[in-house]
């Protein structure tokens, strides 16, 4: 039942580091795949060039055996929220549609400095604000598993780092980086049958990412498998002094012992009882206790736990997100960047118009929703009352992890598989976002790292995901567990029909050839 | 009331404002007035409070702007922890309670200058509170005898300065200048204890003295390192506070006086006359010397405080267990390091010297007045201090004056006035040539006294000898007044002396020719 998958990123490595395969060969496989799935729209843009540029260098670093680090010459998307230097960074929006960062975020500077080559923007929602990748100036991102892709009838991503997933999930890059600011990474890791890691709030700098809600904003990571996510967690991770939101000290990298060595004997998992709701998809929930019992099974101690807070996420990010979001769209004003309405008779109406131009009805409604509750009058009745309620989703985390000694949570990612385009879109940005957060936003409110990662089909063909959240800078233990459930489950990390990860695997092997 | 219907009835009171300001002695009012100021203190740091580019006064449009400054997206605040220092010291010198924990905010606004749509500012936890400022209120020519006055700071805050904004009328359009933007401020917000204007005026006097030995801000109000905003009401003793109005645009020392002072008595004619007074922010016009009512400031803005969430809260290390993370600022550290403040000097000069306390205050005022006293004072001369303060404050200040130049333009140096002191103290000059020696000295800064004395033929006449020749001749040429003075008439012996002080272009040693002409008279 183990899931191998021969392109690995560590694999990938060592058959550059043999010759049997070259950098510049797979990004140029890569930026093809890319080109073959464009229906999918998961990228903004390719960078064709850069990717092929440093794909160059990568391959000259391979010849003389001075890889920078086990990312050296892989593709890896980045999100078009991050800032790229000489590179549009657009966040999906009208407003940023020409926007040219003179700067890299961290995260992309970390990558570059690995050795990684940039293939491209992902789309997303705008502002990241969604979860279904479907509200992008772009248009929306589609499934990679979806079977019919005309007329609304295909699967939605999951959003908003939907293009980061799809990119992941259709075999046109290695990793991919996101943004989880309720679930923005998890959802579409869940809905497009991927690993996607929301790693501990401070542990990797925000500095250069275009925020949604600052106090959540958290860099993620989606890859294949567990392996991939942590190697580009380590080039990624650790203090910065751009962000003084990070953790100060020096986080040790995460590393995984080999799957014979891994066993969950003794762990404590904690199943939260709030999370056995309505609306919870038959197939999920019993996905859900099927891994408990493996678990069990094998010397786990499972216990079901009581964190009667937790569901209320959904309502606390409704206010706190919007009042972050009122404050953070600000900025965006047409006067030092950005789109500039046509005409302004004065600097009011330059302001109105520039913005009500550039952004779209989500982005809008949550300005307004926020400026309304960051109001004097209503601040302390949302905005308090918000944040006394976050204090108390953060105690039940505390709770089960330093009372009840819980070593990992388990739940579903998502209440279902992947949604019905058409079906999505008839409900509101809010109710979408209420639906798909629901199980992913109190690891965003507690600051505590997330995993979410694929373990079954559904009878609609679509992958099913479970979710661990683990304590504070647990990111070892957490992805510990998540490789062992990853080994021991039967998901097939193929996605039919548009098979493009076995294009792949066919360019790799026929290299591999042609080298040997 | 509509807007130009104010306007009428203003113009209809100005009149009387103006006339009661020139007023020698205003008449006892019903009214109370009452005072509060909001000081925004620039802190001299060389770069801004959360990002990296410098803060000069003066540099080219747009250059000192790191994109943070610009708000660009993606870009996070960093605090300078320099900044938080000086205004650690600030909070210290002004005798505050100093949070340990402070925490940022986001104070949301649209104008083009401020390009992230809000200021983080200290609004909910500010990094002192409750302090207090005791200082002498003193004004030569304004007020009569200084007195000392204690006002209550409410809370001291760190926040970023947004940039400037430039409006060209005639082209239509406006342009952004972000030199200024995220440069660092202290935001003083001191209690309604104030009575009137010279009390106002000696407050930021004070402060900024304070500030100035401190080494937190240039004071420098004309670069607009200190900006002071007044709130000013008037009630009846016994009810409760007025409407305020609060006066923006104050350019100067001088002018929180002139202002608060216009405002108070604006008010007065206006309540005198039954009429309300509007919450509203006028704006100080130094040319006019009036207070006008700001436009565009008339809307009452919700500001829309919110936590700011790039910053986690500024922790101080306020004991010593604390103050081993190097991470945090180490309050003790600045209490032992803390200079001299401008009491401390005054108590310290009344001790030593002796001195009278308008002397002291005037001496403290001007910080090269009292660096040129102390340094004639260390030079151990024969002279008393107070011969020595005078000097300085009357005859150094009115040539000053004279010059139009201020004290600090001055180029003497504290050798040239320790030999001046000495040439007095030898009769080799008199007051008089000693006041001409003001200005040879301060255009030949490397001329020594003695020397320029004797090239212009200004020493004293000491020669007994010839003293008695110049008041003979005196006598002689003067039968009447001589004859007048024998008759009675005694206070004619001036006209003698002046007549001889006069002969001598006064280099004649007055006190010696007193002495003969009497003499002579007499026998």
């Amino acid at each position: 039942m183990n899931r191998t998958f021969s392109g690995g990123i560590r694999q990938l490595g060592a058959s550059f580091a043999s010759g049997a395969a070259s950098p510049t060969q797979i990004t140029e496989h890569a930026l093809q795949a890319a080109k073959v799935a464009s229906h999918l729209n998961a990228f903004i843009r390719l960078t064709p060039e850069v990717a092929l540029s440093s794909s160059n260098e990568s391959s000259f670093r391979y010849q003389r055996r001075g890889q920078r680090s086990p990312l050296e010459g892989v593709p890896i998307a980045v999100k078009d929220n991050y800032c790229t230097k000489d590179i549009p960074t657009t966040c999906a929006s009208k407003m940023l549609e020409k926007f040219v960062p003179t700067y890299n975020a961290t995260v992309v500077d970390r990558l570059i400095h690995a050795g990684a080559v940039l293939l491209g923007k992902t789309n997303m929602d705008e502002f990241s604000m969604g979860s279904g990748s479907v509200e992008s100036f772009f248009g929306p991102v589609k499934n990679v598993w979806s079977k019919d892709f005309e007329n609304d009838n295909w699967r939605i991503t999951g959003g908003s780092s939907g293009g980061s997933a799809v990119a992941v999930a259709s075999g046109i890059c290695f990793a991919a980086i996101g943004s989880d600011t309720g679930g923005s990474v998890r959802i579409p890791a869940s809905y497009c049958g991927v690993v996607g890691l929301k790693p501990t709030y401070g542990l990797i700098s925000r500095h250069g990412l275009i925020p949604l809600a600052n106090s959540m904003d958290c860099p993620g990571v989606l890859a294949n498998n567990v392996d991939d996510c942590v190697s580009v967690l380590n080039a990624i991770s650790g203090p910065d002094d751009c962000d003084s939101t990070t953790i100060k000290e020096p986080y040790p990298k995460v590393e995984l012992p080999f799957l014979d060595q891994i066993n969950v004997e003794g762990i404590r998992v904690g199943i939260p009882e709030q999370c056995s709701c309505e609306g919870l998809m038959p197939e999920v929930r019993d996905t859900w206790v099927k891994i408990a019992d493996i678990l069990e099974d094998n010397g786990a101690q499972v216990r079901r736990v009581s964190m009667p807070n937790i569901l209320n996420s959904i309502y606390v990010y409704s206010v706190l997100n919007q009042c972050e979001v009122a404050s953070n769209m600000a900025r965006y004003d047409g006067v030092e960047y950005g789109h500039r309405a046509s005409t302004a008779a004065s600097t009011e109406e330059l302001y109105a118009k520039s913005r009500s131009e550039g952004f779209n009805i989500v982005v809008k409604t949550r300005i307004l929703a926020g400026n309304y509750f960051l109001l004097k009058r209503n601040y302390d009745n949302y905005y308090i009352r918000a944040m006394k309620v976050r204090r108390m989703i953060f105690n039940d985390f505390k709770q089960v992890f330093e009372k009840d000694g819980i070593d990992v949570l388990l739940t579903p990612t998502t209440l279902t598989d992947a949604p019905l385009y058409r079906e999505f879109v008839t409900k509101s940005n809010r109710d979408q976002c209420a639906l798909n957060d629901l199980f992913t936003t109190p690891a965003n409110l507690a600051g505590i790292p997330a995993v979410s990662i694929p373990i079954r089909l559904s009878s609609n063909c679509l992958p099913i995901s479970l979710q661990l959240m683990g304590n504070t800078l647990q990111e070892n233990l957490l992805l510990r567990v998540a490789k062992w459930i990853e080994s021991r489950v039967d998901f097939q990390g193929v996605a039919p029909p548009e098979d493009l990860r076995r294009m792949m695997e066919i360019m790799i092997s026929a290299a591999e050839k042609k080298t040997s | 009331m509509n807007p130009s219907c104010r306007f009428v009835i203003l113009n209809k009171f100005d009149k009387i404002i103006v006339r009661n300001l020139t007023k020698v002695a205003p008449k006892k009012s019903k009214w109370q007035s009452v005072v509060g100021l909001e000081v925004h203190a620039q802190i001299s740091t060389n770069s801004k409070l959360f990002s990296g580019s410098g803060c000069a006064f003066g540099s080219p449009l747009n250059s000192s702007v790191s994109l943070f400054d610009a708000a660009i997206p993606g870009t996070l605040p960093v605090l300078n922890k320099h900044c938080v220092e000086l205004a650690v010291k600030t909070a210290l010198a002004l005798n505050c309670e100093i949070n340990p924990v402070s925490m940022f905010d986001r104070k949301h606004y649209f104008y083009a200058d401020l390009p992230a749509g809000y200021q983080i500012t200290q609004q909910r936890a500010p990094l002192a509170r409750k302090g207090q400022i005791t200082y002498p209120v003193f004004t030569p020519g304004v007020t009569k005898k200084p007195y000392y006055k204690t006002v209550r700071l409410h809370q001291l805050q760190l926040e970023q300065d947004s940039g400037k904004s430039l409006h060209d009328d005639l082209a239509g359009r406006s342009l952004v200048d972000l030199n200024r933007a995220g440069v660092p401020l202290m935001e003083l917000v001191f209690e309604p204890d104030i009575e009137d204007a010279e009390e106002a005026a000696s407050l930021v006097k004070e402060l900024a003295l304070i500030l100035k030995s401190l080494e937190c801000c240039s004071c420098k109000m004309e670069e607009g390192a200190l900006r002071v905003d007044a709130n000013v009401s008037l009630h009846k003793p016994g009810t409760p506070l007025g409407t305020r109005t609060e006066i923006k645009n104050i350019g100067s020392i001088r002018n929180v006086a002139q202002a608060v002072n216009y405002e108070i008595e604006r008010q007065r004619v206006l309540l005198d006359a039954g009429e309300e007074i509007q919450n509203e922010t006028r704006s100080w016009d130094a040319a006019s010397k009036r207070t006008v009512a700001m436009r565009d400031k008339e809307v009452q803005q919700d500001y829309r405080f919110m936590p700011e969430p790039n910053l986690p809260p500024l922790h101080l290390a306020m004991d010593t267990a604390s103050a081993s993370n190097e991470e945090l600022v180490n309050v003790q550290a600045i209490v032992h390091a803390m200079p001299m403040l401008p009491e401390d000097k005054r108590k310290r000069l009344a001790e030593m010297y002796n001195l009278p306390q308008e002397t002291l205050i005037i001496l403290v005022n001007e910080e090269v007045l009292l660096d040129y006293f102390t340094q004639i004072m260390d030079s151990k001369l024969e002279v008393p201090p107070k011969t020595v303060a005078n000097f300085l404050i009357n005859d150094l200040l009115t040539f000053c004056n004279r010059e139009n130049i201020s004290v600090n333009e001055c180029k003497i140096s504290s050798n040239q006035f320790i030999d001046l002191f000495k040439l007095m103290q030898a009769q080799t000059i008199n007051l008089h040539y000693a006041r001409l020696l003001l200005n040879e000295m301060h255009s030949h800064p490397d001329k020594v006294p003695a020397q320029i004395t004797k090239e212009k033929n200004w020493e004293q006449i000491n020669d007994p000898e010839k003293i008695e020749e110049l008041c003979r001749e005196c006598v002689k040429n003067n039968p009447k007044v001589v004859e007048q003075f024998k008759k009675g008439k005694e206070k004619l012996l001036y006209a003698l002396v002046g007549d001889v002080a006069k002969k001598t272009d006064q280099r004649a040693n007055m006190a010696m020719v007193v002495e003969k002409l009497q003499q002579m008279l007499k026998s």
